[in-house]
């Protein structure tokens, strides 16, 4: 169900490495957990942000949750389209419903992140 | 992004329907101590099956009493607030439980069924009302807690009488709003009132707890969407209506919560003297209405802010409204505010959202 290509973190946010960049989203775990995305809020291009910093909040009916980096590096895009169908996210979480591209600093620590089997098996282990 | 599953121990009470909820893919949240579906599928398609056709809840968690006797309309008229003495017989009446301070200790529902009172109070102020009524008793009046042995549904929608009109007589689906019957049904009496908590047309439906699965099996077969406490929330926000430990707590009269129209004060009930007192306190804060620019919503505690940025009052509850896509409040602001179209500020997170005092309720169903 998770792509392969992509990497987790535990937060369920997932990377899609693009040579120095990469591309960030939520997983569909995520998504179907919130439901009724009425809001999303994307940090502004230039914001540097370290591997576990807030990276946004995304707001349901019911709750507003954090987004955090899975990475270190700088916002060079957000995805515009949010603002004006929140629920893309939930649609297409994978594809147009992407939130955030990173100029990565550095190397991507991949070390904390898990690969799409690693992520199932820890989503499979919450209760929900 | 954070887990947004609570893992809490598993809350103590279920109601009759909770195997139904959980067959039926609710996603089972604490509220009051009971486990409840907030969901079954998306909180705006459950409001919205409401809005437009029909949807049906699991309240059997609030606590439904009789009271019986020759002094059981005294009894009750000097616990609740409204006039009681001129209801008809099947007639309904909301009210409020006050202490002898004039705070809310619950908002209710009278009913003067044939054979009893009928009083439904909030699972959360269950304990609270019977410790007060039988901290005031009469001779000649007896409470009977019929909560665990029934289940209620509200079933709620313009097309709620397309949902029912195969099981329930005619007499039923021709119920005037705030009247109730008893219908015999396979040996049981079932107590059913046109009542509700969203703003749409609809019946509450009391039965025994037996039949609780095969009734919301029915409704389910009939056409009517499962709801959950959610879309419960949501509408009842949209029709301007107070929730208990929101716009309503111990702290809170009635008068400032704009429920003046339930207190009789021709008549004498505890916390009468207080409320006359109370009646003319124009320091109070009072409830309204705000509606917010942008898409984030307010929560229960967000400041209210002039245009200077002082804090003039706070939120009770808030949400984005599905029906209106705008994000809706209601707040207890300085009375001076709480002008329609006045603008204020509100304080979401760290953000300073613009927002402008609005009438109630937020949505009206249309007249048919």
């Amino acid at each position: 169900m998770n792509p392969s290509d992509l990497r987790y973190a535990k937060t369920h946010e997932w990377v899609r490495a693009d040579g120095d960049e990469c591309v960030i989203g939520l997983t569909r775990f995520a998504v179907d957990q919130l439901t009724d995305v009425t809001y999303i809020q994307l940090p502004i291009v230039g914001k540097k942000v370290k591997a576990g910093d807030g990276l946004g909040e995304i707001e349901s009916v019911k709750a507003v949750s954090d987004i955090y980096a899975p990475v270190t590096g700088e916002v060079v895009a957000v995805n515009a389209d949010l603002s004006r169908d929140p629920g893309l996210v939930s649609r297409d979480p994978y594809g147009a419903g992407w939130l955030v591209r990173l100029r990565v600093e550095g190397a991507v620590e991949s070390g904390h992140l898990m690969d799409a089997r690693a992520y199932e098996a820890q989503v499979s282990e919450t209760p929900h | 992004m954070d887990d947004c599953q609570s893992h809490a121990p598993v809350p103590a009470l279920q109601t009759p329907l909770h195997a139904w909820h959980v067959a039926n893919k609710g996603r089972m949240v604490d509220f009051a101590g009971f486990s409840m579906p907030v969901q079954y599928t998306s909180i705006i398609s459950e409001h919205l099956a409401v809005r437009k056709s029909a949807g049906f809840f699991d309240v059997s968690h609030m606590g439904r009493l009789l009271i019986r006797g020759e002094a059981a309309l005294e009894w009750l008229d000097r616990i609740v607030t409204c006039r009681l003495s001129d209801l008809a017989v099947g007639q309904v009446r909301y009210g409020l439980v006050c202490n002898e301070q004039g705070g809310v200790i619950d908002d209710v529902l009278v009913t003067r069924w044939p054979d009893a009172w009928g009083l439904v109070v909030n699972a959360s102020n269950h304990e609270a009302v019977v410790a007060w009524m039988m901290a005031h008793p009469v001779t000649d009046a007896t409470m009977e807690d019929v909560t665990s042995s029934t289940v209620m549904l509200a079933l709620q929608g313009p097309e709620w009488w397309r949902v029912v009109q195969s099981f329930f007589p005619e007499s039923i689906l021709a119920l005037p709003y705030y009247r109730g019957a008893i219908v015999a049904k396979d040996g049981a009496e079932w107590r059913i009132s046109r009542t509700g908590y969203t703003g749409e047309d609809g019946v509450e439906i009391v039965a025994p707890a037996a039949v609780g699965e095969a009734l919301a099996n029915s409704l389910l077969q009939s056409g009517a969407m499962a709801c959950g406490l959610g879309a419960r929330d949501t509408l009842r926000l949209e029709a301007g209506m107070p929730l208990y430990g929101h716009e309503l707590d111990i702290q809170t009269n009635p008068f400032q919560a704009g429920l003046g129209r339930s207190v009789d004060m021709s008549k004498e009930f505890h916390g009468c003297k207080a409320l006359e007192a109370l009646r003319g306190d124009v320091h109070a804060p009072v409830r309204v209405g705000l509606i917010l620019d942008g898409r984030r919503a307010a929560r229960q505690g967000d400041q209210v802010l002039d245009g200077d940025g002082n804090q003039i009052g706070r939120v009770t509850s808030g949400t984005f409204s599905p029906t209106l896509e705008r994000p809706i409040a209601m707040a207890y602001i300085r009375r001076e505010m709480a002008v329609t179209g006045q603008s204020v500020s509100l304080l979401v997170r760290d953000t300073h959202v613009p927002g402008q005092v609005t009438g109630l309720p937020f949505y009206k169903r249309q007249a048919r």
